[in-house]
């Protein structure tokens, strides 16, 4: 049962009891006790500000063909610029582009698309969920055996489908453009059956109990009773699926991009220079390739990890 | 069991009308097939014509009905990229993934349910230490990054194996292997191996969970005080108990493995259905599209079937609870 407590004076005192009691809490000291957990999310914010941050922290606009120096090409880490002295920490790829700076930006790219996607299949997946549990019936029928077929396709082949089909129906002078958003959706549409299926279990839960009912009988739309009242009593496993479908939709980015389908070669995400960075794998120029994947192994990682003690912090009945 | 398997049978061919509508719908309404046949110089009148011909002005069930007869056929369309018919594409590179597939799953299900059963026996041991860190590692690793670390470690450095291709390989009627050959064994290493990975650590977990849950038992209790000796207490009596959820899952995986293939065969660059796959979604290939969406479905669907029937091969009480219920 929840305790009442009372009325704080100020805003600040109100402020200062949460923070104590998010302290106090369980998920926070089983957070302070997993060193795993710790090192997992400080990796995560660190890949975080710096993709967040990379116009200021990155030696060089990656995505700026004018910054780039062709004569700076193939350079090895900790080289210097013959004609600007500038030092290339990670060093050059063929086109003289900074790899430091490239995977700021690109690792900019993969989190921007690993966010907006595990968001959209969150709230189309939850959506669908609350609507099919609520509602029951044909509906509810329908939305699952749906949720069904495409849970038994990996997440992969449909990602791929979605994106040839989007680019079916795209203009091909608006492919460019529009690539990152047909990766988005391409990747949430992959995800949404999961959240659909958790939802509408507690969904269908929640429905019988005594606070659902007393919203009805004062009258009030069952898309209010959706949204205000069931909503946030099914949202905790949620969040967790979410984590962990973030490393899921980032090495699915990646993927895609490593197959060349992804995002447009201008503006490289971390498979993109994983993709380039093969071509270089027989002549030598290991840097081009190592660099990127050790990137993109240890954000993935640091995600995953998160979301594992996440999950087993919070011990929802997952799968 | 007869109702059982019509039941299954129904629901499979729902689901293949399912993805065959699908499929439909992305011939009939992404992009503009006419558009894609006659190029820029056709007249209205033309076009018309064509539309007519191929019957683009019937109701679009009727047009469904005629698309669902034609796959039923083995007749899928043109490719728009090649120019040939799919079907032919198709059986041209069918051979490569299939070999890679089951390769795959028969190096994931054997070994993984060996390594299963060793770390749950040896559950302290170091090797079994080792074995789960690696597989805990490894999963969380994309499958491209392997087959690249892979590469580096065995063709670029150690120069012993091929990075790409199938290598030589011999015709026997339309079907061509990789297997009589030197230079094609060699090139089926790596892919197999990178493509088994994900599901061998799956397979492994589920295994070594399964097995000391089972060890736990009384009946293994009993049979331990009985005297038999360990190996035939373990792969006898706790081994055939953890098998059906293994079978289940094995089961489903494998059909992903031909779906995950994709990946794979891009990274080694191997003449399969994946690739050509990847090759039409960069192109907006729709027909090869379709037809590889209608072809992951079959190869689903049958997978599926032929695991609910293994149930009934591997849980005798399964085959006489049916049989009492049903008569």
């Amino acid at each position: 049962m929840q305790k009442t407590y009372s009325q704080p004076t100020s805003r600040r005192e109100a402020l200062g009891s949460t923070l104590r009691r998010a302290w106090d809490s369980d998920l926070a000291w089983s957070f302070r006790h997993s060193p795993m957990a710790i090192l997992a999310s400080f990796t995560t914010l660190v890949f975080f500000l710096l993709a967040l941050f990379a116009p200021w922290i990155a030696p060089q606009n990656a995505f700026d063909p004018g910054a780039i120096r062709l004569e700076d090409g193939f350079l090895e880490p900790m080289e210097r610029s013959s004609s600007t002295g500038m030092l290339y920490v990670l060093g050059t790829d063929s086109q003289g582009r900074d790899i430091l700076s490239a995977i700021l930006y690109g690792s900019r790219i993969s989190l921007l698309v690993g966010f907006a996607s595990v968001g959209f299949s969150m709230v189309l997946g939850v959506t669908l969920g609350l609507i099919a549990g609520f509602v029951g019936g044909r509906t509810d029928a329908l939305i699952m055996r749906i949720a069904d077929i495409q849970l038994s396709f990996p997440a992969i082949l449909i990602a791929l489908l979605v994106f040839g089909i989007g680019r079916g129906l795209i203009p091909p002078s608006q492919h460019e453009q529009m690539a990152i958003i047909v990766l988005i959706i391409a990747i949430g549409l992959s995800h949404w059956a999961q959240y659909a299926r958790t939802v509408r279990g507690s969904t269908m839960v929640e429905k019988g109990k005594e606070y659902v009912q007393a919203a009805r009988v004062m009258g009030r739309s069952s898309l209010a009773i959706m949204r205000e009242h069931v909503l946030p009593n099914v949202i905790g496993p949620v969040l967790v699926i979410a984590t962990i479908n973030l490393a899921l939709a980032i090495i699915e980015e990646a993927t895609l991009s490593f197959l060349g389908v992804g995002v447009p070669p201008t503006q490289p995400s971390l498979g993109t220079l994983i993709r380039v960075g093969q071509q270089f794998l027989f002549s030598g120029e290991w840097w081009i390739l190592l660099f990127p994947s050790l990137a993109l192994i240890i954000l993935a990682l640091a995600v995953n990890l998160f979301g594992d003690w996440l999950r087993d912090a919070l011990n929802p009945r997952l799968k | 069991m007869v109702a059982y398997i019509l039941r299954s049978t129904a629901q499979a061919i729902l689901v293949l009308l399912a993805v065959g509508l699908i499929a439909f719908s992305m011939f009939r309404f992404v992009g503009d097939p006419i558009a894609n046949m006659v190029g820029q110089e056709a007249s209205q009148a033309d076009r018309r014509e064509l539309a007519e011909r191929l019957g683009l002005n019937d109701p679009v069930l009727v047009q469904f009905g005629r698309f669902v007869r034609d796959v039923a056929q083995g007749e899928f369309g043109v490719s728009y990229r090649h120019g040939r018919k799919v079907s032919d594409l198709l059986m041209e590179r069918l051979p490569a993934t299939v070999e890679l597939a089951v390769l795959s799953a028969l190096l994931a299900v054997v070994a993984g349910t060996i390594l299963g059963v060793y770390t749950a026996i040896r559950r302290d041991g170091w090797l079994s230490h080792l074995i789960m860190t690696t597989s805990l590692v490894g999963v969380s690793l994309p499958t491209f990054l392997i087959g690249i670390g892979l590469i580096y470690l065995f063709a670029v450095e150690l120069r012993w194996l091929p990075s790409f291709g199938r290598g030589q390989t011999v015709k026997i009627g339309w079907w061509t292997t990789g297997l009589l050959t030197e230079s094609g064994r060699k090139s089926l290493i790596m892919p197999v191996v990178t493509l088994a990975f994900y599901q061998l650590t799956l397979i492994m977990r589920l295994v070594r969970a399964q097995m000391l849950e089972t060890l736990r038992t009384d009946y293994i209790k009993f049979a331990r005080a009985r005297g038999l000796p360990e190996r035939r207490i373990h792969f006898k009596h706790a081994l055939r108990n953890t098998l059906i959820p293994v079978v289940t899952i094995a089961g489903l995986q494998l059909g992903s493995v031909i779906a995950f293939a994709i990946v794979t065969e891009s990274v080694f660059q191997w003449p399969g259905l994946g690739a050509l796959f990847v090759q039409a979604v960069q192109f907006v290939d729709i027909p090869v599209m379709a037809t590889y969406l209608l072809f992951v479905a079959v190869v689903f669907v049958v997978v599926n079937f032929i695991v609910d029937l293994l149930y009934f091969v591997l849980d005798p009480r399964l085959r006489t609870g049916r049989a009492l219920a049903t008569g």
